[in-house]
């Protein structure tokens, strides 16, 4: 039983059948997954969802999957964690980490929308999987698709950490690093899917893909006892997570899930690529793209897909956005390390700096909820941070030479 | 020597099905021109009614953005290679 009816242009509304495309031929405007939400509202509650094992599936209904899931059975369901160390460092009141390092399979909030994107990649028949990565997708991708049994090819950027390239290979897929940045790779890959008759997950799986990441607002809301929080930072490369979090409050106040959604969202950039950020603070829809400089590699998209529907996002949300420096960055995630034991890459020290910096500017009261997404394991980027920690401390394997070394 | 003009999926009908065409062109603004002249109703698919490159379309020229350059006032010269492509999201 279907709860889709099809496709949707979000630009001119054309609507288009269930089929692996992504891109209204007449205008080029996204195409975005079209539910049928009085079916849904239907047959949906609060305690069926419940009553469902704690992982991204207990939403199907509000998923593009109409066979039972193949992949990604025990991703979701992630912690989210009063951050009472935050608080206290913050100056806030009531604060939260929604915690994706610790997302299985991969550590990163990208199980999520794989796990959709191979599961409708069976159902259309397709036998290769592929992907264009700035390193969390391919980890995922690699993984997953091994496990459902498809053939993949994953396109990288060649300088990508050391940490996401062994975290792709060890899964043996045909890993391309191509010279150039993300940017490139994406224009490259989507002249390649034209080519081959390959499930591209982040092109011609799109629309479906990008629903995977609503499961992350919908948890935040449950966790919090069906309720939305009054703010929440979200980390955006290409924009779409930031638009399907605020998609995903939306849909579950339509189906009277929660009560109401009287959220602001806000989107956090590193400094050396803030395409989002700039239009936000100009006050403009145009996104201009920029050619990126950070260390937050997994953010490093100059020209952001969804960057026109995350400005809206956020407009419409009455949010904001700010952008932080590679040093803000570091010593957010030696914070958020040192201060609530969670080890988040270079994107969760960007999400955390820029709650510091809109809570230090009085854009964020300190008395109300703040979600903080950390969607990522710092496993994958220790570069960003080896050289910044310190040192073990050294000593010769006797009491003596302890006594000596460590001051207690 | 004529230019080299990638075709995206979506447009691929309008060129009978062609991948690659070949068009003349001094620059972005004139070859579009050409390529309506060669494959009816395709300018209407890249400028929206204003007249504007639609926001959802990204055109390359030898693999650099030309939003990075003069938009579609960009200068062609023979043996350049075009590529229009739709935006894609992240990863």
């Amino acid at each position: 039983m279907s709860y889709i009816k099809g496709l949707k242009c979000r630009e001119c509304g054309r609507t288009y059948p269930k089929e692996p495309l992504y891109v209204c031929e007449y205008c080029f405007g996204p195409l975005e997954v079209d539910y049928d939400y009085g079916r849904i509202k239907t047959s949906l509650s609060r305690k069926k969802i419940e009553s469902r094992p704690q992982n991204m599936w207990r939403y199907k209904e509000l998923l593009p999957v109409d066979t039972q899931p193949l992949s990604g059975l025990d991703t979701g369901f992630t912690p989210l964690i009063r951050a009472k160390n935050i608080e206290k460092a913050l100056g806030v009141k009531e604060l939260y980490i929604k915690d994706d390092s610790v997302n299985p399979p991969t550590l990163s909030f990208k199980d999520r929308v794989v796990a959709v994107a191979l599961s409708k990649a069976k159902e259309f028949g397709f036998n290769t999987v592929a992907c264009a990565s700035t390193g969390n997708l391919a980890n995922s991708v690699a993984a997953q698709a091994v496990i459902a049994g498809f053939r993949r090819y994953i396109f990288i950027p060649a300088d990508l950490e050391l940490g996401k390239v062994v975290g792709t290979l060890i899964y043996n897929p045909v890993l391309v690093a191509v010279e150039g940045n993300y940017d490139q790779v994406n224009r490259l890959c989507s002249e390649i899917a034209t080519r081959y008759r390959w499930a591209f997950v982040n092109i011609n799986i799109r629309p479906y893909y990008a629903e995977g990441s609503k499961t992350y607002g919908y948890e935040i809301a449950e966790q919090l006892g069906w309720k939305a929080p009054k703010h929440i930072i979200v980390p955006c490369a290409g924009g779409s997570l930031i638009t399907k979090i605020w998609k995903g409050l939306k849909e579950f106040c339509r189906l009277g899930l929660i009560d109401k959604v009287n959220t602001k969202i806000y989107a956090a950039q590193a400094t050396g690529c803030a395409p989002i950020v700039s239009a936000i603070k100009e006050g403009t829809d145009i996104i201009k793209p920029v050619k990126p400089n950070t260390i937050a590699r997994s953010l490093a998209i100059g020209n952001p897909a969804d960057g026109v529907y995350a400005v809206g996002a956020i407009k419409e949300s009455g949010g904001w956005a700010e952008d932080v420096s590679d040093e803000e960055i570091v010593e957010a995630i030696k914070l958020l390390a040192s201060s609530e034991g969670i080890f988040t890459e270079t994107a969760g020290g960007v999400t955390l700096a820029v709650t510091k910096k809109l809570v230090e500017q009085g854009r964020i009261p300190r008395e109300e909820s703040i979600v903080v997404c950390i969607t990522g394991n710092g496993l994958k980027t220790q570069e960003a941070v080896a050289e910044k920690i310190g040192r073990p401390i050294e000593i010769k394997p006797n009491v003596a030479s302890f006594e000596e070394k460590i001051k207690i | 020597m004529p230019i080299i003009v990638r075709i995206p999926t979506p447009l691929q009908k309008l060129t009978q099905n062609q991948t690659e065409v070949k068009v003349e062109g001094s620059s972005i603004r004139e070859l579009i021109e050409n390529l309506e002249r060669d494959f009816p109703g395709i300018k209407a698919r890249l400028y929206d009614e204003d007249g504007k490159l639609r926001r959802f379309i990204n055109i390359y020229v030898n693999e650099e953005d030309i939003r990075f350059l003069k938009q579609d006032a960009t200068p062609l010269k023979d043996g350049d290679e075009v590529s229009i492509i739709p935006a894609i999201a992240g990863g």
